[in-house]
Formats: C-alpha cells, structure tokens, sequence
C-alpha cells in the first residue's frame, strides 16, 4: 500500500568557510557525513538502523575523496548494516534536496520504507568544477545551446529585471541581518550538529561564513566578480546575442551578494508512515509535492520559478497556502526574480538569511535548506513552506513539506 | 589515373616525390593525388637502405590545396566515398611520417591547405622565400576546415589555442618567414639550391626521426582539456568565438573548434577520424558551396576578367586625381603604390597636399610594420604631385574626379582639366551614387567617360564598381578594367542607373533596418540581428558611418529626380534625427549612437520615443530576412533593370563592397541557396510582404527564371 512521505528528522553540519583556513577543511567529505549519521542515530533512540534501506546523497562534484560514490562508503564506514545501500547524485546545486525528493518519491512507490538522503560538499578540498563539465567545455555543445558561467547568468537576469547594484546589495546586507539574528536566537539550534575530531573536542559548532559586521558601505566597495570574465571572454557577448534587445550586461554581483564557498554536509530522515509507527518515530513533516523543471539555460537560475509551480500543482496549493519559502541565495538577483514572479512577500522568503550569508555546499544546501524551513515552520508555528533551489545548466527542483 | 607524383631515388639513397599534376597548373589534392601517393608509399616502405625522403613539387607553387571543383559538388550521397577518400589520404600521410626514415618537405612555393598539412606530416619542413609564397591554412575562409591532418597535427605542434588563433580561425596566408615565427615551418632558405642542400643536410644529421607526437615523452604544448589548467580555459573558447564572429553562426570556424579540441582529447588516429567526419559535415553541407562559389570560382573569374571586353587597351601610367578628400587620397596613394605616377590637384595647393599628407601616413604604418622599406615608401611618395594647377596634369592619360557629390561641380571640373590631358584619356568619376550618363553629357567624348566607384578607406577595401554609361565605349571599360586590376582591385562592371549596384542595394538594407527601428522594435536587436545574420557592422552604425544627413541627401535627390521615390517610415525617422534632434551621424558625435572622442558609445535611449510602437516584438529570423531579402530583391531588380550584367558581379559586388554577410557566397547567390531555392525565396518573400509590406513582393518571372537557369561557379577555372 503506497504511503505518504514523512520527514521524521534533519541534521546539518555547521557550514566551515571553503579555504585552507576553514574550521573544516581538515576534515574529510566522508567524516561529516558519518558523524550526521551517527548524530540521527544519538537522536533518534528508536531508529532501527537494520531498517534503513539506502542512503542518498548528493554530491555536485564526484572526483577525489567525493568520487566512487561516497555514499555507500559512508554507510559502511557508520557502521550500517550491510545491506544498507548507498548512491550519490549530482543535480547540480539542488542535488540535496533531489536526494531528499527521490527518497520521498521511493517511498511513496510503496517500495521502500526508511532511507536517508542528504549531500555533502567539502569545496575546500575538491575544488568546483574539478570533476570537468560536459556542456561547459565541449564547444559543439556551448555553441549550440549559449553556455555562460552562471555569474554571468545572475548578471544578465538583473539587467533584463532591472535590479541595480543597490538592490542586489540591500537584499545581502539583509541576508546577513536575518541570519546574525538567527543565530542570535537559536533558531538553527535544532538541526546543527557540531562537527568534532572524535576525541571529543569540537572542530566547529557555528556557520563559519556570515559576516554579520557587514555594512551596506562595504558591500558597495566590492568589485564585481563576472564583468572580466563576462567581457573578454566573450560571455557577455554570448548572452546578449540571444537576449537581443539589451545593449549591455550591469554586472552587478560579487562575492558579498552572492552564495559563499563553503563545506558542510545534511542528511534527513525520510520514512513511510508505517515504519514510523513500528519504531515510535514522529514524523515532523509531510512532502506533499516536488518537482524539477528546466528553464532557459543561458538565464539559468530562473528554475525554481516554474519548479515551484509545479510543486504546488502537484500538492494541489497555490503560493497564496505557502507559509514560508526557502529559496537558495544562489545570487542575490535570484531571489529578487523568484520573489517578484511568484508575486511574494518579502518577509516570507528566507526568513532566517540564506546561502549568501551563510554559504553553499553545493551538494548538501538542498537538504539544509529544507531541514532550516521545517524548524522555522515548528519555531513559528506554521504549516507549510516551499524548498527550492536554481540549478547550473537552467533547472530548478522544488518540495512542498507541510508539518503533520 | 594519371600518376601526379615524381619518384626518384638518387644514389645517395634518398627518394625524392616531385608532386607534378601533369593536367594542371596546380597540383591539388584529388583522387588522383590520393592514388599515387599510395603508389609511391608502397615504393618508399619497399625501398631497401632508404636514407631518407624529400617531398618538393616541379611546380612554382608547391601545392595548391583541396580539390574544389569535385568538393563544391559534394552531397550527403558522397559522405561515404568522401570518407573513403580522406581516409586513405590520411593514412598515407601517416604512413610518411611513420616511415622511420627522415622526411623533409622541401616547400618551393606556396603550401595553402591540402600543401601544408602534406608538409605537415613530414618531420621537417623547409620554405624556399619565393616571390608571393605563402603557407597557411586557410580553408575557413572557404567554409571548410583543413581536413588532411590539418586541424590535429597543427594542435599537436602549437598547441590548442595557438593552433586555433594563429592557423586554424584566421584561415591566415603567411609569408615563410611568418610561417617560421608561427611554428609552422622549420627554416628559411633564400635559394633552390639551399633548399635541397639543406634537406639532404637535415637528412644526414637525423637519420631516425619521429614526430613529436610519436615520441614516448610528448606533452601536448599547453595541455590537453583533460589537464586542470586548460579545462578552465576551455568554457572561454566558443565565447571568444561567438564574439569574434558577432553572433553570426558560421560552420566552419564552429567545427574546427570543436574538431580541435574533440581531436586533442584522444589519440592522434582518432584525431584524424574525428576531423574527417566535421569536414564531411561542412563539404555536404550549404554554406562551404556558396563561400567556395565566391570566394574562389566568382572572384578567380571578376578578377581573371571575365567582364572585360577582349580590346587591346593601351594601358594608363599617369593619373590624374581631382579632389584630395578621403576618397581621392586614397586613389592617389592606391595609384602610387602601384607604381603609377599620379597628379592630385585641388583647388588650393594647400588642399591638394592632403593626398600627400594621407599616403605619408599610411606609408609610416607601412614601414612601422615591416611590410616596406623606407625606400619603398619615399619611391611611392615621390610618385605622387600635388597642385592646385591645371597644367599640371598635362599629358595625364587618365583622370578620376574625385569631388563633392554635385553634378554641375563635376562637369566643371571636367571641363576645367581636359584640355591638357592626353587626347584619349580616360575620364573617370568617382562618384558613388550620380548616374554616369548624365555626367557624360558634361564632356566632348563621352565614349571615354566610365565611373569607377572606389570604397573607403580606399586602401584597405578591395572592391572597384565600375559604371557603364549609355555611350562609354568599349576601349574605355577595358583601360579602367585594367587600371583597376593594376592598383590590386577586384573589379565588377555594372551598367548605370541611380546608385549604380551596390550605394542602390545597401541603401535598401539601412532602410529596412532603420524602419524596423521606426516600428518600434528595439535599436539593439536590429544590430543584432543584422551582427548575427552575418554582416560585418549593424546598419545604424553604418547609417551613423556614412552620416544621416547623407543618406537624407541622397534620397532627397532620388525623390527630386524619380517618380519611382515611394516614403518610408524610415525617411521619417532620419528626418527627426538630424532635422529635430540634431544627431547627423558618427562626424558629429551623435546619431543613432553617441561617440565619446570618435569612439562608438552606446544606443541613444531617445529611438525610443521616436517609434510608432515601441518594443514591438517582431521574431528575429523575420528581422534577419526583411534585411537579407531587402537586398536581394533589390539586387534582382538590377538584374532584371539591366543594371547588373551577370549574377558573378552581384555576388563579389555584395560581399567586398557593401558588406553582405560572406556566408551567403553573394546576393544572388543567397536567393539561390534558399531553403527551396530561388522558389523557397518567393514563397518567403511573398510571406514577408504579407506582414510587412509589398516592398518584399517578388518581381514577377524574376525568380522563375532564376529558378530555370544553374548556379555555376564550378565550371572548370584555370586554376593558374
């Protein structure tokens, strides 16, 4: 009998800053997943890990010691039973929560009951873009299909919304303003499990990233990251080629109003009602919709807009139902797009800051995204948020969770 | 098949293939070639004490290239005999160069395409500085990529983006020492003699080569895309492109780039398969046919002087030139630098020393480049009078009236020097858009009186339109033809009539564009969509080139003088501009754009309120056509009016002097290729004046008898 998906836990590492002076960059991609692993366990006495069925996580870039599927190394390594599985994913930058969704989606097929799913990015040691791109660097494919670094993309949706750099500065500035009282407040207290060394000591408790000191003044003085890149080479003359109509592209974004380089990783606990009965696991949450979409890829970022659409048809909600929405700070004008083509509040979107001030591990944002909106959806009081997350290559995925 | 390739083992011990077509001037790389260059590696790989192998040619070119009259012929049916075929001549190149014996290409003359990558894929290669050799490969230029190794061998050697933008992108002819700076050749000799005493000397000294690549240490210089530094380089190289090529979606640059880097990511042998299959996919191709259509069958026949009537002309060496504007100082230094003597007078001596000014300054350039000596230049300054007397241009045997667009100026300066020129001089105007039967009348001996429209900048376009009028005579078209091919112009012949061919056809595409920009659809996307269709500039850049109030003059001129004049929305929109917001054009500072210190700024913000619509979406396939087909209409109309002679005129014409994007092969050349052919055209134009107005209706019976007769540059040229 096909069962609905509950949510019966999420867990995140703290986010290190993705350098060699990150709190985390000693630590290896595979020790924070298993020390999450071993955190649900702590937390969830009645979790019978011969349940499990296999453990999802995404992972954007595979290569290294986050190649050869991580995951099933991961499982082992925590001490899983053997017939515990393991696969890894790469949807890009939402691949977190497309492992939670794929989990979702297994254990309403009836299949399965009690699986994992998360994501893990250590950016500090296995740099982006070191696992190669098949679209980026095939020029018979970028030729054909307008490829631009997605810099420029954040660049080019905010000179067609007409966001100036004022904007796009005053939405980070805000971003550092709710995530400092976030964590002022203790409102990611729930789900941040402190990495430590195993010998007891702690290597890192709180998000390493935020700048809460910054001021609207500093951000004003930084350069921009993509007009160099998008000027000599060639990108920016790839992008106007295609949106004809515009003469030039206001390269507005920079490393203060844009997601941070960071590591970290989240695992949720998803599950069918019925085991969660058998183990005396409350479920915190339902996912009542998910979607992925493509959106145009030299735009790229603009997928979580028809992502969330279709999420919400398939959850048979409007946004109007839509308590809270968290949406990755990918890009500042991102948000700004998302917020003014849904037509939303402002003061529902990202209530707790986002990735620009806190940071992105590529692959385990999705998976924190969704454990930071249930917490605030339980913190307020409300029922239902959207998840969502733009994609590289012009996709968006979106979850609908709704608290039981 | 006859055997195109000489054998000869000297006692020495070396063999030496003489590539000699004996069916023609030039040896090319046809199947004739193919077979016996198999024959003499079945020799080679016999030979027993083989010290080593020269590959020279007994022509005075080394070895021409591809063969185009088969490859412009080719269709989807023949990939897989186009496969065949490459696919042997690759592997016996390959086999020389695995021979284990050294192989030194002893290159005589010029090596373009098919030439080089045979020198290619020898390990040593040794360029003879013969008068106008040049080595290259420049079968991009043609829509084609070099498909005999080309591509995979230059990148192994230079490496990927040194390959790509100093042979493979330019498509660039080099002269030997150009090729020995680029990497391409090895050394320079100055004599025959050098040239095969140093092969055999590379010979002795290397008596087991390997290139480089078939050694066990080779690193690809600059790194594969597998290594970190170049992948991160990669994503940059179509962007580069696309903005190289504005937008405009050429076959050929596209596939060597993706032949490049697809070839540098495996082994060579599959290197080589790689680059066979993006050749094929271009030589089965449209776009390879129209640009070898013009780019070699057209313009060998304009220049070879097909349009020149077969007279003994006595040819012209001192040249009058009336006028030392722009245009006439670039005659003047056009007419010295090669070798003729030319008078320049203006009304003030002052004004007539700008001519000297103008070549004093390109000359520098010259120098500063070390395309000249200083003594070339002083030689070619030293050429060039200039005088604000008549009688200074006593016994000049031509004159080319270079003035102010105003006939009665024209005729009176006519009137003014012919009495002490030659008594059959040739009368030449300059004049780019007054019809030359009119200005005739001016003149006693209007057989003589022709027009020759030159370009600007005069010395760096190509093009010459030479104007019949109704009674120059047959004696003075062959004297201004051949003054034209002296000077190093290709020259097309046209018939009169207002605007001649190419001021009348281009003047149709700034209309369309500006009255696009008058309906309301954005300024830039009328750029783009022009960029992207292939032309070299956006038309209201050129509006603002040639200034607006010229173009307002002219038509006004045309409105006067025709009841043929029908208004535009694109006549409003000028009017505006220079009559009620002052913005004449790019001498001003202002047009349709602004200039910053001549420099080109950015879209006036103000064509917006000037538009009945603005923002008005139109697709941009139909803002890429209305320009296209505007000129291609017209240009038919020219056929049809008589104004142009031949189809071959109107192509070359198009493309060297009015910009129409290359890809087509020409104006007519593009109603040809069509999807649907010269039909498709009609049916497309008909649905073009449907949305936009009858302008686009197809002349009636024009494309049918289009449709009725063949392209045909493939007729057999000399290839000499």
């Amino acid at each position: 009998m096909p069962s609905e998906a509950y949510v019966y836990d999420a867990v995140r590492t703290p986010r290190g800053r993705g350098r060699d002076t990150g709190a985390l960059h000693g630590v290896k991609p595979i020790s924070l997943v298993v020390g999450l692993i071993d955190a649900l366990r702590e937390r969830n006495p009645g979790l019978d890990v011969g349940r499990l069925e296999d453990l999802l996580l995404g992972i954007v870039t595979p290569v290294g010691e986050q190649g050869g599927d991580l995951a099933r190394a991961a499982a082992l390594l925590a001490g899983l039973p053997d017939q515990v599985g393991g696969v890894q994913l790469n949807r890009f930058c939402a691949s977190g929560l497309e492992a939670v969704n794929s989990a979702a989606a297994r254990i309403r097929s009836g299949w399965e009951h009690l699986l994992l799913a998360g994501g893990v990015e250590s950016m500090s040691r296995v740099p982006m873009g070191s696992d190669g791109a098949a679209w980026a660097t095939d020029p018979q494919t970028a030729l054909a299909t307008s490829f631009v670094p997605q810099g420029v993309s954040a660049d080019l949706i905010a000179t067609l919304e007409g966001f100036t750099r004022d904007d796009v500065d005053g939405y980070a500035l805000r971003s550092q303003e709710r995530a400092a009282k976030a964590w002022a407040g203790g409102y990611f207290a729930r789900s941040v499990v402190p990495v430590s060394d195993g010998n007891g000591l702690d290597i890192l408790t709180v998000d390493e990233h935020p700048r809460p000191e910054t001021t609207r003044e500093a951000l004003a003085k930084l350069t921009p990251s993509f007009a160099t890149m998008g000027e000599a080479a060639g990108f920016d003359a790839v992008a106007l080629q295609k949106f004809h109509w515009l003469e030039a592209i206001d390269h507005v974004h920079h490393a203060g109003n844009s997601s941070g380089i960071v590591d970290g990783a989240a695992l949720v606990l998803v599950g069918s009602g019925d085991v969660g009965r058998d183990l005396g696991l409350t479920p915190r949450a339902r996912i009542v919709g998910a979607a992925v979409s493509g959106a145009d890829p030299t735009l790229m970022l603009t997928g979580p807009i028809p992502a969330t659409r279709k999420a919400l048809a398939v959850a048979g909600l409007t946004v109007d139902d839509i308590d809270l929405f968290e949406i990755n700070e990918a890009f500042a004008a991102v948000v700004l797009k998302y917020v003014r083509d849904l037509g939303l509040d402002p003061d529902r979107v990202n209530v707790n800051g986002g990735a620009i001030a806190l940071g992105h591990p590529l692959g385990a944002t999705g998976a924190m995204l969704l454990g930071t909106a249930l917490d605030e959806l339980e913190r307020r009081d409300l029922r239902r948020a959207v998840v969502t997350l733009c994609i590289g290559g012009g996709m968006g995925v979106a979850t609908v969770l709704e608290r039981c | 098949m006859t055997n195109t390739i000489g054998y000869d083992r000297g006692a020495d011990g070396i063999v030496t293939l003489t590539l000699d077509d004996p069916t023609q001037s030039a040896n090319t790389m046809n199947r004739a070639y193919a077979a016996s260059m198999t024959a003499a590696l079945d020799r080679l790989e016999a030979e027993r004490d083989l010290a080593g192998v020269i590959v020279t040619s007994a022509k005075s070119t080394f070895f021409a290239g591809g063969d185009l009259p088969e490859m412009i012929r080719a269709t989807r049916a023949d990939a897989p005999a186009l496969a065949d075929l490459l696919g042997t001549i690759k592997r016996d190149l390959r086999r020389l160069e695995t021979l284990g014996r050294p192989v030194v290409a002893a290159v005589n003359g010029s090596a373009l395409g098919g030439g080089l990558e045979i020198a290619l894929a020898c390990h040593h290669r040794i360029a003879l500085d013969a008068p106008g050799s040049r080595l290259g490969l420049p079968e991009v230029t043609l829509g084609l990529l070099p498909g005999a190794g080309g591509v995979t061998r230059t990148v192994r050697m230079l490496g990927l983006a040194g390959a790509l933008t100093t042979v493979l992108l330019t498509g660039r002819r080099m002269r030997p020492a150009d090729a020995l700076s680029a990497g391409l050749v090895d050394e320079v000799v100055a004599t025959p003699t050098e040239l095969l005493e140093h092969a055999r000397a590379w010979i002795a000294a290397n008596p087991r080569p390997a290139q480089p690549w078939d050694r066990p240490d080779y690193r690809m210089p600059g790194g594969t895309p597998a290594s970190r530094s170049l992948a991160a380089q990669l994503p940059a190289f179509p962007a580069t492109l696309r903005k190289q090529l504005k937008g405009a979606r050429l076959p050929a640059p596209e596939a060597i780039l993706a032949a490049a880097v697809e070839g540098a990511q495996v082994d060579l042998e599959t290197a080589l398969t790689v680059e066979t299959r993006h050749l094929i996919g271009l030589l089965t191709g449209q776009v390879a046919k129209n640009m070898i259509g013009a780019f070699f069958f057209d313009l060998k026949a304009v220049n070879g002087g097909a349009a020149r009537p077969s007279v003994d002309a006595p040819p012209v060496r001192r040249v009058a030139v009336l006028g030392a504007g722009m245009m006439g100082a670039g005659i003047a230094y056009a007419c010295a630098s090669a070798g003729l003597d030319v008078v320049v007078r203006d009304v003030t001596a002052e004004a007539a020393g700008r001519a000297r000014e103008h070549a004093e300054r390109l000359l520098a350039r010259t120098v500063r480049k070390g395309r000249a000596t200083e003594a070339d230049a002083r030689a070619v300054l030293g050429r060039i009078t200039t005088t604000d007397q008549v009688d200074a241009l006593a016994g000049c045997d031509a004159v080319i009236e270079a003035v102010f667009e105003d006939p009665a100026l024209k005729q009176r300066v006519f009137a003014e020097v012919l009495p002490v020129l030659a008594p059959d001089a040739l009368l030449a105007s300059n004049t780019s858009t007054l019809p030359i039967s009119a200005l005739a009348d001016g003149v006693d001996r209007p057989t003589d009186f022709i027009g020759m429209h030159f370009f600007s900048p005069v010395d760096r376009m190509p093009l010459l339109e030479i104007v019949v009028g109704e009674r120059t005579g047959e004696m003075a078209l062959a004297r201004a033809f051949d003054l034209a091919r002296r000077i190093g112009k290709t020259p097309i012949v046209v018939n009169d009539g207002r605007g001649f061919f190419t001021s009348r056809v281009i003047g149709q595409f700034i209309d369309e564009a500006v009255g696009m920009v008058a309906e309301g659809v954005p300024a830039a996307s009328v750029e783009q969509a022009a960029l992207q269709a292939g032309y070299p500039t956006g038309p209201l850049a050129l509006a603002d080139e040639v200034s607006l109030t010229l173009i307002q003059r002219i038509r006004r001129q045309f409105e006067a003088a025709s009841d043929e004049f029908r208004p535009l929305p694109a006549h409003r929109l000028v009017d505006e501009l220079v009559d009620a917001y002052d913005r004449p054009g790019r001498a001003a500072g202002r047009g349709f754009y602004s200039y910053d210190d001549g420099t080109r700024g950015r879209l006036w913000p103000g064509l917006a309120e000037l538009t009945t619509e603005a923002g008005r979406a139109v697709p941009f396939t139909d803002l890429q056509e209305r320009m296209l087909f505007a000129e291609a209409l017209d240009a038919l109309r020219c056929l049809a009016e008589g104004v142009l002679r031949t189809e071959t005129d109107a192509n070359i014409g198009s493309i060297f002097g009015i910009g129409f994007p290359a890809w087509t092969g020409g104006v007519i050349r593009y109603v040809r290729q069509y999807a649907g052919g010269p039909a498709g055209f009609a049916a497309r134009a008909s649905e073009l004046a449907e949305r936009y107005g009858d302008r686009f209706r197809p002349p009636a019976g024009l494309v049918d008898r289009l449709a009725a007769s063949a392209d045909r540059p493939a007729e057999p040229v000399d290839v000499a």
